[in-house]
């Protein structure tokens, strides 16, 4: 029992850190991203190229995944998802559709359509033993790293100046042009970190989650769950509905096999029956 | 008598601020009853809780008698409460001929006829016929509403607001913004609605409400400041002080 | 009078429309070697038009319109194998099927906000495809579901490798079902679509009751749908998966895009224009159509999708309805043309 809950929290963070980018997209831009998994996708083969051909070890992988994701989003923002901002939503789901094609059938060109592997180094791999319980020492990992990185999301966001800025801006885009804030920037740069977050969870997912090219579209839904449960207007949000979401499905997966992913997608309808727009989403 | 509009008690907040305080109107049949106050009164709250745009905080709308606080906007234009909207809410794609045939189908029950063509109705045709001589529109019938004069499409808005029959009817200051060669025309169609629907005219122009209203109520921070005969509340010290005496209020 | 004149004049059939028909009818009969495609084509306009319903006439964007489609399909599949042959009773079950589960599911759909929707519709269709995937003495799971046999119809058109009977098939119901939903968009229920589009709160305003309206051809498109699906599985005498898959969700969606939401005929023209797309670029690249499927999309959408269609409405005169100016109209300016 406790294993369950231990590997559905680190399932859960898992996908925060995954999601949370394109949370905060939603939230700030009022763009639909289907595409964010695509970025993911980047930080997971990325991951697996340095770490099959140029050798290099898991958690060194791990900063350049991130950052090499959040270059493609930064640039891809500047070039076409700006232009797009005041579109209406469907334009912005024709887009990022077209996107996830195109990258679908890049990484199958590329890279093949097999799943990839990523081999753990060994103080990753394997289990420890705590009072009894057999924990997962990669699971564990997971925990610390998404504990650590949603604890300096939340700092940023509640404590610097970047991170009141970001939240002026998505309260009301208009009002914080006219006081000055530099808007065109902040998406750019929360863009970027938010793809950059994706790649970093593609590359820390690869071997839970599994990393074929039809990755972005396999997991489309649960990104999009993440994010319609939590709400677009914090941190605090996604990171609930996440966990929730992670712990129901490996408990889920455990209790009634047969059930797969039913458990989930019955879950995001019940809940969205009761409050249609969200968990946590003020009331507008 | 009873009224063709009521309130009791209504009263709308958001958070912390009271956008309605315990208004108490009646509006009787046939009325001409304006409604007044500063900008940010809460005219236009009160109005939106009125059609039911709005869910109210606290306290009762009722119809002819008829309590219809929990009806949605639909239900209440059915039971025949019409309003206009201050900034024009129309169907800028549409011409105002089949905006007009909307409503008028909404009325007389067809709206939800899946297989007959639209404008097979010949009564309803007439009513429509009717409706733009009523507010000059015969001219513009078939233009797209976006592209009428500002004016005109101020008289749209009453005419599909009148077309639904209404017994009772909001209008939301209907002259604002309205350039002054088209004012007389709209103020000539708001004029001579017929005596049986009882209006309730939101309005900052002190000309308009002077000209139209039979009985005046004053809306300051959201309750009702004063109310009475138009002579009495021109008269009245404190809404001169209140309302009145800051200059005329922009037309 | 002018005003009746002007209302008969929007559905009047025009003559360009009436030459397509014929157009269609003729394609049948003289390319017999293509009636496989012809019918694929007639089942993916069928489709594109039900998506058309709600996203060109109410306005709500779905991703998961495949469910009513796939649902059909499965019915009619199903049916033919356990019960009867019958193809119209077939197509008549499929309808009724694909309009409980719409029951079901449009007063999910019809809360919240654009992106609940999307959610929902996205959900809907990801559970069914899961159900079909998991049932499998029922639905032959990822195999597909074998063992179709469709009569012949009225006792007398087999069903052949040829696939003549199939395409007029699927033409004629298409054609009998474009005529009603011409007849209902042209209808004062479709007019309150067309608000509520536009403008819902003043649609409400007016006294149109919205949810009801919506609700209402959501259940239409969703037995359109369904419908189509049916007539996949008869003609093709065979199910699979991926009639639920997103994919075709968004194939549909990307076809409705490129010809133009809003006015019946989009969803057919895009169909027309996918399909031979498809067949083009699985040509250059076969396992990488996909690609070019994405790119068309960006491109489209970038370059802005209104001003492709204005050009083409410009091209078929009238489409919006041909307006008689009255004389010596000054504010007026005849209808977007």
């Amino acid at each position: 029992m406790l294993t369950i809950l231990f590997d559905g929290v680190a399932y859960g963070m898992l996908l925060f850190v995954l999601a949370v980018g394109l949370s905060v997209t939603l939230g700030l831009m009022n763009f639909v991203n289907l595409a964010h998994g695509a970025f993911a996708m980047a930080g997971g083969y990325i991951t697996v190229v340095l770490m099959s051909r140029y050798g290099v070890p898991f958690v060194a992988c791990l900063p350049v995944a991130f950052l090499a994701a959040g270059a493609l989003g930064a640039v891809l923002e500047r070039t076409l998802y700006r232009r797009l901002y005041d579109r209406p939503h469907l334009d912005h789901v024709l887009f990022s559709i077209g996107i996830v094609f195109m990258a679908v059938a890049a990484v199958d060109y590329t890279m093949g359509s097999q799943q990839q592997n990523v081999r753990l180094p060994p103080w990753l791999s394997g289990r420890f033993d705590v009072a009894g319980v057999g924990i997962g020492r990669y699971r564990a990992f997971l925990i610390a790293i998404c504990g650590a990185l949603v604890v300096a999301l939340q700092l940023v966001v509640s404590r610097t100046r970047f991170g009141s800025r970001l939240r002026a801006a998505v309260d009301d885009r208009r009002v914080a042009r006219g006081l000055g804030i530099p808007v065109d920037a902040i998406f750019a740069g929360t863009f970027a970190v938010g793809s950059g977050l994706a790649g970093l969870g593609g590359a820390l997912g690869a071997e839970i989650l599994g990393l074929d090219p039809t990755f972005p579209l396999k997991f489309m839904i649960y990104f999009l769950i993440v994010v319609t449960v939590g709400g677009t207007r914090g941190i605090v949000g996604p990171f609930v509905a996440a966990l929730v979401l992670g712990l129901a499905d490996v408990a889920g997966k455990y209790y009634v096999p047969a059930s797969g992913v039913f458990v989930i997608y019955t879950l995001m309808i019940a809940i969205l029956l009761v409050r249609p727009q969200g968990l946590f989403a003020r009331p507008r | 008598m009873t009224a063709a509009l009521e309130t009791v008690a209504l009263c709308k907040t958001f958070g912390g601020v009271t956008a309605t305080d315990r208004v108490s109107l009646v509006l009787a049949p046939g009325a001409r009853h304006a409604l007044i106050g500063p900008n940010g009164a809460g005219k236009t709250t009160l109005v939106n809780l009125l059609s039911g745009v709005l869910p109210p905080t606290a306290g009762r709308v009722l119809l002819d008698g008829e309590d219809v606080t929990d009806l949605p906007v639909e239900r209440r234009v059915r039971r025949g409460l019409g309003r206009t909207f201050q900034i024009n809410q129309l169907f800028g794609a549409m011409t105002p001929l089949e905006t007009l045939g909307l409503a008028v189908a909404e009325r007389a029950g067809i709206g939800g006829d899946l297989w007959h063509p639209a404008g097979r109705d010949e009564e309803a045709v007439a009513e429509i016929v009717d409706l733009a001589a009523r507010f000059r529109l015969t001219e513009a019938l078939e233009a797209r509403t976006s592209t009428l004069p500002y004016g005109r499409q101020r008289l749209l808005e009453i005419a599909v607001a009148f077309a639904g029959r209404p017994r009772v009817l909001l209008l939301d200051e209907p002259a604002a913004g309205v350039p002054e060669h088209e004012r007389d025309e709209l103020l000539d169609a708001v004029a001579t609605l017929p005596r049986d629907v009882a209006v309730l005219l939101i309005e900052h122009d002190m000309d308009v409400v002077f000209r139209f209203a039979e009985r005046i109520s004053v809306l300051v921070n959201g309750a009702i400041y004063a109310e009475g005969a138009p002579d009495e509340i021109a008269r009245d010290p404190r809404v001169r002080a209140a309302y009145l005496g800051d200059g005329e209020s922009d037309g | 009078m002018r005003v009746a004149a002007a209302f008969a004049a929007r559905h009047r059939w025009r003559r360009a429309e009436i030459a397509f028909w014929v157009f269609a009818f003729v394609a049948w009969a003289v390319l017999s070697r293509q009636a496989p495609i012809g019918n694929e084509i007639a089942i993916l306009a069928l489709f594109a038009l039900s998506l058309d319903l709600i996203l060109g006439y109410a306005g709500i964007v779905s991703l998961g319109h495949a469910a009513f489609f796939g649902a059909g399909a499965y019915a009619a599949g199903l049916f033919a194998k356990h019960l009867s042959g019958d193809p119209l009773l077939g197509l008549a079950v499929a309808a009724g099927v694909a309009t409980v589960l719409d029951f079901a599911t449009s007063f999910l759909v019809l809360r919240g906000s654009d992106l609940t929707r999307l959610m929902v519709t996205l959900g809907v269709a990801l559970v069914l495809g899961e159900i079909a995937n998991k049932a499998t003495t029922i639905t032959g799971g990822a195999d597909g579901l074998q063992g179709v046999v469709i009569a012949p119809l009225f006792g007398l058109f087999a069903f052949d490798l040829t696939g003549r009977t199939a395409f007029a098939y699927s033409l004629v119901v298409l054609l009998v079902l474009f005529v009603v939903a011409r007849r209902i968009v042209n209808s004062p229920f479709g007019a309150s679509l067309r608000a509520i589009r536009d403008n819902p709160l003043r649609a409400a305003a007016v006294g149109i009751p919205v949810r009801r309206r919506l609700v209402a051809i959501y259940t239409i498109a969703a037995t359109y749908a369904g419908v189509a699906g049916a007539l996949l599985a008869q003609t093709t005498q065979f199910v699979s998966l991926d009639a639920l898959a997103f994919d075709r969700s968004a194939d549909v969606l990307l076809m409705l895009v490129i010809g133009g939401p809003g006015w019946l005929y989009g969803g057919i023209a895009g169909a027309l224009v996918f399909k031979i797309a498809q067949d083009v670029f699985s040509g250059l690249t076969p396992q990488y159509w996909h690609f070019w499927l994405g790119l068309v999309l960006v491109v489209l959408v970038l370059t802005g999708r209104e001003r492709l269609h204005e050009r083409i409405a410009r091209l078929v005169r009238g489409r919006r309805g041909a307006v008689p100016v009255p004389p010596g109209g000054d504010a007026v300016r005849a209808d977007r043309v």
